[in-house]
Order: structure tokens, then sequence, then C-alpha cells
């Protein structure tokens, strides 16, 4: 059962603000993933405070490199759960779990981040870890 | 590792995922909830069974690694007489050959 939306909204704000956009419906994903091109991020939100202590901010941080994705977008389990599902569909070998990070080239997966990988880590390792892999896949 | 306790108020080891090494042929890998007199409770289980798996428990958890955890059980209590012990995930990957 998705939470209250006045409880979830700061943390969709927290993203949006930066410049991620949101996709809420089946249409949106499709209308940016079905499309795919270049390097884009599909950040999947969640409740947990794995999210609110390392994954968002994590993103923050390394959003801040000179060398990021073309397009970052967000999804949010258990809130827009058919958008996220259908996000999922675009990268379903890799088990849901939420939070989670994926970058793709071209529409392919160069690099996931699972919640197994986030849990306990400090928002700067989550930075680190993204930021190396915007260098390695989002350069020229 | 930051160290920090992941949920204030809980055990060090609430929410984070875990590999449990069970003594009889078993290996769970799941999110810890708690430790109590029966067990170690488990949400969200991924389960290796040595007797049945084609695959030995540094390949299948490579492969979880890489591809996330598919759940076998929403949750399961192992209980503490068939525990070995209790590791981070993240720890023993590194530990893998």
């Amino acid at each position: 059962m998705p939470y209250d939306e006045r409880i979830v909204a700061p943390m969709r704000d927290e993203l949006t603000r930066l410049g991620v956009k949101e996709l809420t419906t089946i249409a949106e994903v499709d209308g940016v993933l079905g499309d795919p091109h270049g390097t884009q991020l599909v950040f999947v939100n969640s409740v947990c405070g794995c999210a609110a202590g390392s994954a968002r901010p994590g993103l923050a941080l390394a959003l801040q490199n000179g060398v990021r994705p073309q397009e970052v977008y967000t999804v949010f389990a258990g809130q827009d759960t058919e958008a996220t599902a259908r996000a999922r569909s675009y990268f379903a070998e890799y088990q849901p779990s939420s939070p989670s990070i994926a970058l793709f080239r071209d529409g392919e997966v160069v690099h996931f981040v699972h919640r197994y990988q986030i849990e306990g880590r400090s928002p700067q390792a989550i930075a680190a870890e993204l930021s190396a892999a915007f260098e390695r896949h989002c350069g020229a | 590792m930051t160290g920090h306790v992941f949920h204030p108020g809980h055990e060090e080891l609430h929410g984070v995922t875990v590999v449990v090494e069970g003594n009889a042929g078993l290996t769970y890998v799941g999110r810890y909830h708690e430790q109590t007199p029966r067990g170690v409770l488990l949400h969200d289980v991924a389960v290796h069974d040595a007797g049945s798996s084609d695959h030995s428990v540094p390949s299948w958890l490579r492969r979880l690694a890489k591809f996330g955890i598919q759940i076998d059980r929403k949750s399961a209590v192992v209980p503490l007489e068939e525990l070995i012990r209790v590791v981070r995930l993240t720890d023993l990957l590194e530990t893998l050959p």
C-alpha cells in the first residue's frame, strides 16, 4: 500500500530539485527508455532508510561530477507502482530491489547498484562508485 | 562501511543483507531482521541447497552479486543450532576467490 503522499513528497523533491526527471506513468517510462540513446540513469527511489541516508545524497554528490549521464530519471517503488514495474522491465535480468540504480548506455545496462550495495554505506561511498561509473561510461 | 547502526534501536545488522551459513547444507541470503531464541529471522530470502544445486556456493553468490537476490522465501528463520555464522553479503563477496 502506498504511503501518504505528504510523507513521500519530500523524498521526491530531494531528487527533482537536482534536475532528476520523475517518471510516474508507463507512457512516461516508455517515452524515454523505449527510445534508448546516449547515457541514461534510472534511480529507483524508496521510502526506506538507506534511500534517505545513502542513496539519494550519494546520487546528489555524484551528479556534481563534471562527467554525468545525459539524462537522469527516477521512479518511486511502492508509490508509482506501474511506472516502477515498467522501468524494471528495461533491466529485467536484474532482480528488483529498492533503492537501486541502473545506468544505461544506448539502451544497454552498463552499471547497476543493488540495494545490498547501498545499505550502511556513506553517501560519499555511493557517490564514489557512481562517479567512477560515470567516468567509465559517460565520457566522450 | 560507515560503522553506524543502520536502523537505530535495532541490532547492528537489522535491515542489512547478510549471508547465513547453516550446517545442514543450506546457505541463506536475505535481509537480517533479528535474532531470537528460535533463530535468526531473515526477510526476502534466497536459499542455496548444496544437496540439490548445480552451482557451488561461491558461484551462486557471484551471480547473486551481479544480478541481485532472487527471492525464494518471503522470510525464513534459521535455527540457532544450525547456525555457523552470519556475515554481511558485501563483506563475504570481498573474500570470494
